[in-house]
């Protein structure tokens, strides 16, 4: 079945968020919430230099505190792990890994890297004990440049003597020095560097754990907000020699994570490790300045990227050479990152097999980087996108325009991209058509010809951005060829109660996204039965103990497919005990509105109710069937998803303060058919706000010792409701013929586009002025520097 | 974001305050709003071991018309100040200032006199003040005394007040209907300006106090001194920062800071003219 058209059905309806009434009353239960009597609580004494030895920790004034149970070193709890923190994604054969701990041994590698802790009886006897550790340290230089770190004029781990953490090459030519050649041969060419700074993921509930040892038998129970229960238990039992039966994973309500919540972290290893040893239940809550230190930070990159182009401006050949900053050590998918960018340097443009893509990774003494809403294909789309607005102005063109010249066409889908991954659906020309119509493209340009005249101080821009994102991580195989450690499948279990109510068991985790409303919407479709009458179950390795867990925009177009098959199989089975009850051949019954019909004789119908209740009581089912109703499923997607659109912005920018504003912003997202269009703009509105803060407002700084300048959140500035324009969403329908629902991701979409938008309308703004390019975050002290030095005046 | 132990007290009259803040001596700290105090301690920057709290000293919150000027008790709260039909009146520049201090929440706890006594130089309160030539009115063991604005501010976060005094009032003159205007330049609405002008002019006569351009709330006299030269407002807005000492810092460098301070001037006064 596909649903290309379903005006009738429950799909397509913009059904309220089940999830919400307990979020917005505050009645949801996080991990922080949980009860726990007895509990103890951790508290992490973090590294204040960036590097440093640890000469000695003394433990016994912080021991000797009143309500401290005890207090450990990282030497002290060097025999608690079976294995170091785990890497997931072993990017290349030679990949340099330092060992990392929960708590550093020997040298602290950034500025929040744990060094010792305490367990006290509450939350505050732990925090006061953390001063009264005696830390000697004996400070080394830092590296914080990423230049720097590739010269290796500093090493940061000895253990592996380089910076350098790997080199990636993706080098795709039809004959060889096809790409230098057609540099040689382009009409025109660019070359630009950007830096994508580091982010802050900041999702609203910060990191919390609980660790509860059960009665007998050494099982243990791990809460913890977190967007992967599944990888986190097996990771969980490896690193501390757990055997993984025994270990059972709770991921209770959770306040967004955006990526920062796709790892293992230190503290929920050591509240299960301290669990362990003391018998006693553990609970750690990150304050928000942890967050900002020792949560994963997103981004980090320095970008090269050449384009060579015909004398129509076609593409000819795209070279990229990046840097990626891990940070101090590999957290669980740190290297991939940058791997997951590289297939879309080439943006939704057709580009001959005249591709050159290499990345080294290096070492630094910041916190570690890892996946943040987007991961690696925000920086892509990044780049191609600015490339193409300098490449528009270096052919002097319009950069609309170009990118019209270059789309894929249409016709041309299911298209093999150069790499050989193949897209699945595309209409890029439609997208952009309908949003440069919602915001008056054409109408703007004329502004422009008025308001920015010489001496104006307030100049209009407008910043396209097309995109392709290349989500729902993934086929396996796929995953299997980059070296990621885990497979892109996904499980479900749809069940069909005796009084025909529906549970549906998830293998993924939703953390904000409204899969309970979603599934229950698939379900329902499926089924012929009211979404209230479907459960959705998830988030416990004991309820839903197969699954892969939710990031990479991956749960609709994996997850949710694998509900649909598995109502596919419940009817099936159903079917089977509506022939034999109705004296039918199964092959003549049909199935629609919850009802199973003999094809031709429409009064001889069941009921699924009905059928339910049999399969129950079990009293007359065919010969050699079990009873009940219930299909397992495991789905593993055949190809990536492919969502695509385009995002444009108008901004307004006042050269006397450097201040932008964002008069417009218009989205046009398409991701196949939408199971629910509220949740779908809800996603676009929460990324494109993402994408825009990177654009104008975030950056983790570091000083060049290494101290994090933004670590609360009066100085790394997520903008709040008040800074952020209206956006208006509008949408293509593009089914995804790879999958039976037609659909592709949305979760990162917003964020992917958004930024480039953002920069290409100030830097349009401001290109009447010699302006070419403006950093991010385009702060207004940046967009004043940028000016003044375009106007080649002081800095 | 745990405070650091300390002790509580209560006082439900300013000269019980004075007592208990002169009882526990220097580690004991007044608590009005806790705005500020509360988010210091919580980073545990401040470790005061008791807190006076003079929150309910509620007959200590009150806007009156004291003939000449308008009296402001030192625990009215922003919302309070933001929205006193009797300073829309004669003082609407504070007013509107008020309303700019960041969000409602804030407002409807962060106290004047706590602003003030805070003595934070990126604060809106201590400059708008400074430019309308307010008088601090402090209460101590030894009895009360008059500090003008121009006199109060010592550097950061350091004002004229003895450890056991406690502001009580701020006595700000009426505008007699001069031109005003606030200029707030911030990255997101809710927080500190980069840099800020609060600004009147009534004539030649004019105020310029600046936010964020110094170790403390800075007065701009030079400005004051051009436009009763008769300089136009661009060329006055040209001396924003004579009088100024700013520092560079994430948000912007001293440049821009320089360059920011006269782009706001000169907006100011042309407003405030118009
Ligand atoms: C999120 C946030 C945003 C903010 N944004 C702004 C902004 O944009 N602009 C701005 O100007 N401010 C801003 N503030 C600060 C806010 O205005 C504070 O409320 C104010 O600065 C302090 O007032 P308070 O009553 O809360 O004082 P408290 O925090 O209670 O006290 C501050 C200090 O003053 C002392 N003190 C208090 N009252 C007296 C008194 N009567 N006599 C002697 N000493 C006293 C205290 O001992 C303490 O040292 C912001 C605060 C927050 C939390």
């Amino acid at each position: 079945m596909t649903m290309t058209d379903n005006t009738t059905g429950v799909l397509g309806q913009r059904l309220l968020r089940r999830e919400d009434p307990a979020l917005l009353t505050g009645e949801a239960r996080y991990t922080s919430d949980l009860p726990i009597p007895g509990a103890l609580h951790l508290a992490v004494l973090r590294s204040p230099y960036a590097r440093a030895r640890i000469v000695s920790v003394d433990t016994s004034a912080a021991a000797a505190m009143p309500g401290v149970t005890a207090v450990f070193s990282g030497a002290d709890l060097a025999e608690a792990w079976a294995g170091p923190m785990p890497c997931a994604w072993p990017v290349t054969e030679d990949m340099k890994s330092p060992t990392h701990y929960p708590l550093a041994v020997g040298q602290a590698n950034y500025v929040g890297d744990g060094v010792a802790c305490v367990l006290a009886t509450s939350a505050t006897a732990a925090r006061d004990a953390i001063d009264a550790i005696d830390v000697e340290y004996e400070p080394l230089e830092a590296v914080i440049d990423l230049e720097d770190a590739l010269s290796d004029r500093v090493v940061i781990h000895d253990e592996i003597g380089t910076n350098r953490s790997y080199t990636w090459d993706l080098k795709i030519e039809e004959s060889e020095g096809q790409v230098d050649q057609a540099f040689a041969d382009a009409a025109y060419s660019v070359k630009e560097r950007y830096i994508q700074q580091r982010l802050i993921p900041a999702a609203m509930e910060p990191r919390a754990v609980a660790a509860i040892p059960q009665p007998f038998g050494g099982d243990m129970t791990l809460y913890s907000a977190t967007q992967v229960p599944h990888i986190l238990k097996v990771m969980t039992a490896l690193t501390l020699g757990i055997p993984e039966h025994q270990l059972r994973v709770v991921a209770p309500a959770v306040g967004g994570g955006f990526g920062s919540k796709l790892n293992v972290y230190a503290e929920e290893l050591l509240c299960v490790a301290l669990a362990k040893r003391t018998g006693s239940p553990v609970r750690w809550t990150e304050t928000r300045s942890e967050g900002n230190q020792a949560t994963i930070h997103g981004r980090g990159q320095i970008q090269d990227i050449e384009l060579a182009a015909d004398s129509d401006g076609r593409l000819t050949a795209v070279r990229v050479r990046l840097i990626g900053d891990m940070g101090a050590y590999l957290q669980l998918v740190t290297p991939g990152v940058p791997l997951l960018g590289a297939f879309l340097y080439a943006g939704v443009y057709e580009l001959p097999k005249a591709y050159d893509f290499s990345c080294t990774s290096v070492f630094t003494n910041m916190t570690p980087t890892d996946a943040y809403r987007g991961a690696g294909r925000p920086e892509a789309t990044y780049a191609i996108e600015r490339a193409m607005d300098s490449l528009a102005a270096e052919i002097g063109i319009d950069p609309l325009e170009l990118r019209r010249r270059n789309f894929i066409p249409t016709a041309s889908y299911p298209y093999e991209a150069m790499t050989g991954l193949v897209y699945d659906s595309g209409d890029h020309d439609r997208a952009a058509t309908l949003a440069a119509d919602m915001i008056d493209y054409a109408g703007v340009r004329a502004r422009q010809q008025t308001q920015n005249v010489p001496g104006a101080t307030k100049r209009l821009g407008i910043g396209v951005s097309t995109y392709f994102e290349m989500c729902g991580l993934a086929p396996s195989r796929v995953l299997a060829s980059l070296n990621y450690g885990a497979g892109g499948w996904e499980a479900a279990t749809v069940r069909v109660l005796p009084t025909n109510k529906i549970q549906v068991v998830t293998g993924t985790a939703p953390h904000g996204q409204g899969h309970e409303t979603a599934w229950s919407m698939i379900v329902a479709e499926k089924m012929g039965v009211s979404p209230d009458d479907v459960d959705v179950l998830h988030s416990d390795t004991a309820i839903a103990p197969l699954g892969l867990d939710t990031y990479g925009s991956r749960s609709l177009s994996v997850g949710g497919v694998a509900i649909a098959i598995a109502c596919d199989k419940v009817i099936d089975k159903a079917k089977q005990i509506a022939a034999h009850q109705l004296e039918a051949n199964p092959d003549d019954l049909e199935f629609s509105g919850g009802e199973f019909r003999v094809a031709g004789s429409p009064d001889r119908a069941m009921p699924l109710a009905a059928v339910a209740f049999e399969a129950f009581t079990a009293h007359n089912l065919p010969d050699g069937l079990e009873p009940n109703l219930e299909a397992h499923t495991t789905y593993d997607p055949p190809n990536f998803s492919w969502p695509f659109g385009t995002h444009m912005c108008l901004v307004e920018v006042d050269t006397e303060t450097g201040q932008v504003d964002v008069l417009k912003y218009v989205a046009v997202d398409d991701c196949g058919n939408q199971v629910n269009p509220l949740i779908v703009d809800g996603q676009v509105h929460g990324g494109v706000v993402q994408g825009l803060a990177q654009a104008l407002y975030e950056e983790a700084v570091y000083d060049s010792d290494g101290n994090l300048q933004t670590s609360t959140l009066a100085e790394y500035l997520v903008p709040a409701a008040s800074d952020v324009p209206a956006i208006e969403t509008g949408h293509t329908v593009t089914p995804s013929p790879t999958n039976q629902l037609g659909v592709k991701g949305i979760g990162e979409a917003g964020t992917i586009a958004s930024t480039p938008a953002v920069i290409n309308a100030v830097v349009d703004a401001l290109s009447g002025l010699g302006v070419r390019d403006v950093p991010m975050p385009a702060s207004p002290n940046t967009v004043w520097r940028a000016i003044n030095e375009a106007q080649g005046g002081q800095q | 974001m745990i405070p650091a132990a300390f002790d509580y007290v209560r006082a439900s009259s300013a000269a019980e305050a004075i007592q208990l803040i002169g009882q526990y001596g220097d580690e004991a700290k007044f608590l009005a709003g806790g705005h500020s105090l509360v988010p210091a301690m919580k980073l545990r920057l401040a470790q005061p071991t008791v807190l006076v709290d003079i929150g309910r000293v509620s007959d200590l919150s009150y806007i009156r018309d004291g003939g000449d000027h308008i009296a402001i008790g030192a625990l009215t709260r922003h919302m309070d100040v933001e929205k006193s039909p009797v300073l829309a009146e004669h003082v609407p520049l504070l007013a509107h200032a008020a309303g700019h201090v960041g969000d409602p929440q804030v407002r409807h706890r962060g106290t004047i006199g706590g602003s003030l006594a805070h003595a934070d130089p990126a604060s809106d309160l201590p400059a708008t003040t400074l430019a309308l030539g307010a008088t601090y009115v402090a209460e101590g063991p030894n009895g009360t005394r008059e500090i003008a604005a121009a006199d109060f501010y010592q550097g950061y976060f350091t004002s004229a007040l003895a450890p056991d005094e406690m502001l009580t009032e701020i006595r700000v003159p009426k505008m007699g209907g001069a031109g005003w205007s606030f200029q707030k330049f911030n990255r997101r609405a809710q927080d500190w300006a980069i840099v800020g002008v609060a600004a009147w002019q009534r004539g030649s006569e004019c105020g310029v106090g600046l936010v964020n351009m110094a170790s403390t709330p800075v007065l701009a006299s030079s400005v004051a001194t051009a436009v009763a030269g008769g300089a136009s407002a661009a060329d006055a807005a040209e001396a924003a920062a004579a009088d100024a000492d700013p520092q560079g810092d994430l948000n912007a460098s001293v440049e821009y800071r320089v360059h920011l301070a006269k782009v706001l001037t000169r907006r100011a006064l042309e407003a405030a003219a118009s």
